[in-house]
């Protein structure tokens, strides 16, 4: 496997630019400038400055030992991207584009969200960077996360509701690009996963990069050799991409993405791409999407908001194909079983979509053996889901 | 031999006139409804029809198209029932027809046969919104075996080197969007317009329509007077929403049309 994505953004045959002419010069902008920092070393420096002090990273590399134990199996780590600023990986992304944002004098960004981690990490920047920001978020997803709502607005971000479509990521994601196709003399699309059309798919994949290049670092420290098994959750797929893009050479590190089962692929209502997805074109980028016949767009569900899009990054359906990573999906129940046994296990209340992956680590990491190492990226904390667990359950806080 | 749309350009200009290009969304209401509307806006005034496909995420339109999108797919309407009305259009009007369809509705269908249905329909020409000529390799060889134009487009953001890089491959016309937005947004100066079709057409001699923005008869007139070709989409879909429930909707958006025409004839005086 060579190095993806090629000069015209394709990871095999996804990826691209399939955009309005309009955003066509800011995308080819886009690319030539963060071609350039990438191998600026007073950029590479900045950023690194602020993912130390005010990220906080590396985030640590925890073994989880009750957890292990109680599941008999292969050792289990936590990459805690949880302890990160705003509780989530997709700061790391926000800092970069923040900063890249500020390199091309662009004194407006914009963002869609749906869990409103993203939301929150790009507000979060936007006022330590002091640059205006408007927040794209579905109004199904502003309902199931009326905190981070909240919680952008306190840090001074605009955050403006979609009620198109399905309401949710999907749709914010199309008013986003609205949004910059009007305003693309001024403004920054900071967009949240390895979506969209070249560069960022490639982009945020780098700037989460450093996920997986701390993991085999803390790893080798811990344990002298590198895992057998990653676990990621996939929405569009850029904490999995993260975690996994260290590790893309080393092919004894078994690599698997986990999708939203909502309420079983059998169902309908769930968002597992490769169960029931085929190639095709949203929002910029080919890749497996969930679609009717016709090429219309299906409805996606998941109990978590930031899984809940039809369509998955471009390099996970190029990973796929080449067979180099695994997908899989877990349902609504079996994501909440795990958000409620790794927080009376070992007192970590992880995000709803980062259960997915503990989900899954549920049932791998008993046919393991004992000296088998399984790396789960938790990608986020749950607190933004306690209301909505709460809610679910019945009860009023 | 030349095509419908090379054609019906160079009579335009024989005549001293700009070609008038109506939008109408397949299927909103009801392909019925559609069948009528092209015939009627054919009589009306209308040169070239723009019959859009929907799509479920439509990124270059605004909300009234959006909005008639929905109302499409409710009505059931998909590329499927679309080319079957196509065929029984062609037995009352040789108006030529572009479809305006996102590239995912062609990439289901399968762009081979898709090219050669269409064609065989009566479609003239296509415009991808969400294709830049960058990603139309594979629909290139197609297109052209099917005898299907592949119209690109322009924006006021597009670089000297994007406008060149484009205007070689547009067929049949260059859609330039009048502004930095998406469709139904309010056309703000027709001095830039002008400023950008200027530089357009020294790169190319294909004709340049503009499009987006352009919602009034006098919008259609001051377009007509520096473009070969005007746009009119979202101001004609709003007539068709507001009218929709009743009997007379065709003939009121045919009214509506007319006016649009009467105003860009009147304007005709200068010549380019």
């Amino acid at each position: 496997m060579g190095s993806v994505p090629n000069k015209q953004g394709r990871f095999g045959v996804y990826g691209g630019r399939y955009v309005p002419e309009t955003l066509m010069p800011a995308l080819l902008e886009l690319e030539q400038e963060y071609v350039r920092v990438k191998t600026d070393r007073g950029f590479q420096s900045e950023l690194a400055y602020y993912l130390k002090h005010y990220v906080g990273r590396p985030t640590s590399l925890y073994f989880a030992q009750r957890l292990t134990k109680r599941l008999g199996g292969a050792k289990i780590y936590l990459k805690r991207e949880d302890l990160c600023h705003t509780g989530a990986h997709k700061i790391n992304n926000a800092i970069g584009q923040g900063l890249l944002a500020q390199r091309m004098k662009k004194p407006r960004i914009i963002a869609e969200t749906g869990a409103g981690q993203h939301g929150v990490a790009t507000a979060t920047v936007a006022a330590m960077f002091g640059l205006q920001c408007e927040i794209y978020m579905g109004t199904e997803d502003m309902q199931r996360q009326a905190l981070n709502v909240f919680r952008m607005r306190l840090l001074g971000s605009t955050v403006t509701g979609v009620d198109a479509g399905s309401r949710t990521l999907k749709d914010a994601i199309s008013e986003a690009m609205r949004d910059w196709t009007t305003n693309i003399r001024t403004t920054h699309y900071i967009l949240g996963s390895v979506l969209g059309a070249h560069p960022y798919p490639m982009m945020i994949r780098d700037f989460q990069s450093i996920i997986g290049r701390e993991t085999r670092r803390q790893i080798l420290a811990a344990e002298g050799r590198l895992p057998d098994y990653l676990i990621a959750c996939v929405g569009g797929g850029s904490n999995a991409m993260g975690l996994f893009h260290a590790f893309i050479r080393d092919k004894n590190v078994k690599m698997v993405g986990v999708e939203a089962g909502g309420l079983g692929v059998e169902s309908g209502k769930h968002a597992a791409r490769f169960a029931g997805g085929k190639p095709g074109v949203l929002q910029g980028t080919m890749t497996y999407l969930l679609q009717g016949d016709d090429g219309q767009v299906n409805l996606t569900h998941s109990v978590s908001a930031g899984l809940d899009y039809a369509a998955i990054g471009p390099e996970h359906s190029y990973l796929r194909d080449q067979g180099r990573a695994e997908y899989t999906s877990v349902t609504d129940d079996e994501a909440m079983a795990a958000f409620n046994l790794l927080a009376r296990e070992e007192g970590i209340m992880p995000a709803l979509e980062s259960a997915h992956a503990i989900a899954h680590t549920v049932k791998v990491a008993p046919t393991m053996k004992k000296s088998q190492l399984l790396v789960v990226n938790l990608s986020g904390r749950g607190d933004k889901d306690v209301q909505q667990i709460a809610k679910m359950r019945g009860i009023t806080l | 031999m030349t095509s419908k749309l090379d054609r019906t350009f160079a009579q335009l200009r024989q005549r001293g006139e700009k070609a008038l290009i109506a939008y109408v969304m397949a299927g909103d209401p009801s392909l019925q409804d559609t069948e009528q509307l092209v015939v009627e806006l054919g009589q009306a005034g209308a040169d070239i029809i723009e019959l859009g496909v929907p799509f479920s995420d439509p990124i270059a339109d605004g909300p009234v198209i959006q909005q008639a999108a929905e109302r499409a797919l409710r009505s059931g309407t998909s590329l499927r029932t679309i080319l079957p009305m196509v065929t029984r259009l062609r037995a009352r009007t040789q108006i030529p027809l572009v479809l305006m369809v996102y590239y995912n509705n062609i990439h289901a269908f399968g762009p081979e046969r898709f090219c050669h249905e269409a064609a065989q329909a009566g479609i003239d020409g296509l415009i991808i919104p969400d294709m830049p000529p960058d990603e139309a390799s594979p629909l290139k060889g197609p297109a052209a075996a099917a005898g299907l134009q592949l119209v690109f487009l322009l924006a006021p953001t597009s670089t000297a080197e994007r406008r060149t890089f484009v205007a070689r491959q547009s067929q049949g016309f260059i859609y330039y969007v009048s502004l930095t937005g998406i469709t139904g947004a309010k056309l703000l100066s027709v001095a830039d317009v002008s400023k950008n079709v200027e530089k357009i057409r020294k790169v190319t001699h294909v004709p340049v329509a503009v499009g987006f923005g352009v919602a009034t008869p006098e919008d259609a007139a001051n377009v007509a007077a520096i473009a070969d070709g005007v746009i009119v989409g979202s101001a004609i879909v709003k007539q068709i929403a507001a009218h929709r429930a009743k009997p007379e909707m065709v003939k009121h958006v045919a009214e509506f049309v007319r006016s649009l025409k009467n105003a860009m004839r009147a304007a005709q005086p200068k010549t380019r």
